[in-house]
């Protein structure tokens, strides 16, 4: 019988996610490298106490809305319907604004872990690999090493950073097939690759399924075994919202904008500018 | 600090940015962090070619796009929109930090709240809110071969930043080699800190006003060039 991994859709994908599971979250945090439909699934399932393993926490849909993402929805899907209950997270909070995760944390509604980011890919990279663990010298004399075993190896010191395995890795890629391998687009591979495999059960997000053959041997990023399911966002994007709430989304951007066109403008004035 | 140094004019992000830049060598591997660091790709000194990392897994990317105008699935660092450029790679997370970690940068550009005088680092915990993050400025700390600070020389309330010892807690110890500021570029040495040029307008002995330790005034202390 032909292998085939696709499932038809993404609440039929999440479907065996219970109450209490451990959810690696692929993507850097940007809203494009999300697995963005399967997040949205997961708050519809309505399952609570997760723990999450992801690098941020989450910006908001409105965030991606403006920069006209297709499907919006983020990490903080989770997080302002309070359905964490402990968060392994690289970066958790912005320097810019109080986000939904850091009033959670503030009211004692969720209990965080926070680990370097180079830490967390290799903690989840050693639960696909099957590894006890891996000495990296990232958090020596830092609040970090607190706790943890110390190894002195060629002269420099080392913490040992225990594995992180998933109950499920939710990831996004561009390109899948019927077997599992994916292929991804610029910047949104970051965790997905990583993760994928790092849990019991890997499900993949793509923009689109094709036919097994169709992906370059020599170009597929996470070869299939690493997989379990294969889910195809709607080829229409849903509809939007046109307004947007979010203030200090509206605020940040406004700024960013500005500091953009201004830098822009330095840089041609100097004929430092390539384009 | 006195009333006279707190009105005295100072460089604003995208000067420093553009001194920052000019620390950049012909070859040189670079990430830059989010804020003032992330302008620097804009201004690579004319003739050299300089390769960027970044941390969501790219190498070799361009100039910052205008907002609206990049593609969504190539970005920075600080999820700002960048150019395609020939001979640019991406890579997932473990790699990207195998490139950190593993002392393949040659440097790396962040911000910071404090600076001590052997150069420890503290730049993750908001001081203000007592929450904080690591993301990845532990592991560019500990892997870049040489980190580059820029950051305001003083708190909004006037405090030095250049510091003693840091009251914050620390991302990295003894990390530091250079530090660009608002009003001077300072060197972290055996030595101690050495003022290696101030901004314009400004004399060493008003820059070591709004520093913690005592610095070391270079002979060769001059004003800073940008071009």
């Amino acid at each position: 019988m032909p292998i085939n991994k696709i499932v038809d859709s993404f609440d039929e994908a999440v479907a065996d996610i219970e109450d209490g599971a451990v959810i690696l979250v692929g993507g850097f945090g940007t809203v494009v490298s999300a697995p963005s439909c399967l997040l949205e699934a997961v708050y519809r399932k309505g399952v609570k106490n997760l723990t999450t393993v992801s690098n941020t926490s989450g910006f908001g849909a409105d965030v991606w809305r403006m920069q006209g993402a297709p499907f919006p929805e983020d990490m903080d899907i989770l997080v302002r319907n309070e359905r964490i209950k402990r968060a392994i997270v690289s970066a958790p909070v912005s320097a810019l604004y109080v986000n939904n995760f850091e009033k959670l944390l503030r009211a004692g509604k969720v209990e965080i872990e926070m680990v370097p980011q180079g830490t967390l890919a290799e903690r989840v990279r050693a639960a696909k690999a099957g590894l006890g663990g891996v000495y990296v010298p990232t958090g020596i004399g830092t609040v970090v090493e607190k706790g943890k075993e110390k190894k002195v190896i060629d002269g420099r010191e080392y913490l040992l950073e225990l594995p992180i395995k998933g109950d499920f890795a939710l990831i996004h890629a561009h390109k899948g097939d019927r077997w599992g391998n994916l292929v991804y687009r610029g910047t949104s591979r970051t965790f997905n690759p990583t993760m994928a495999g790092a849990a019991r059960v890997t499900i993949a997000e793509v923009d689109e399924i094709v036919e097994l053959g169709e992906l370059d041997p020599e170009a597929i990023v996470t070869p299939g075994v690493y997989v379990d399911r294969v889910v195809a966002r709607p080829k229409v994007a849903p509809a939007q919202e046109a307004e947007i709430t979010d203030a200090q989304a509206l605020e940040s951007a406004a700024k960013t904008r500005t500091e953009v066109e201004e830098t822009i403008r330095r840089a041609k004035e100097r004929g430092l500018r390539h384009d | 600090m006195t009333e006279a140094l707190e009105g005295k004019g100072r460089l604003d992000r995208q000067i420093v940015a553009l001194r920052v830049a000019k620390e950049f060598q012909d070859g040189n591997i670079v990430n830059l962090g989010v804020g003032i660091p992330m302008l620097a790709c804009n201004f690579i000194p004319a003739g050299r070619e300089v390769i960027f990392h970044s941390e969501n897994g790219v190498l070799g990317f361009g100039e910052v796009t205008l907002p609206g105008e990049g593609d969504l699935d190539l970005v920075n660092a600080g999820g700002q929109t960048v150019h395609r450029q020939p001979g640019m790679c991406f890579f997932g997370h473990d790699e990207s930090f195998a490139i950190v970690r593993g002392g393949h940068l040659d440097i790396s550009v962040m911000g910071a709240y404090q600076v001590s005088e052997k150069g420890d680092l503290a730049n993750y915990m908001i001081p203000e809110r007592q929450v904080g993050t690591i993301g990845g400025a532990m592991d560019l700390a500990f892997g870049a071969k040489r980190l580059i600070v820029a950051m305001n020389h003083t708190t909004k309330n006037g405090e030095p930043r250049i510091v003693k010892e840091c009251t914050y807690l620390l991302t990295a110890p003894e990390c530091v080699d250079l530090i660009v500021t608002d009003i001077a570029v300072v060197e972290v040495s055996s030595r101690g800190l050495v003022l290696k040029e101030v901004a314009p307008g400004w004399t060493p002995e008003e820059v070591q006003e709004l520093t913690g330790p005592k610095m070391i005034i270079d002979p060769e202390c001059h004003e800073i060039e940008l071009m």
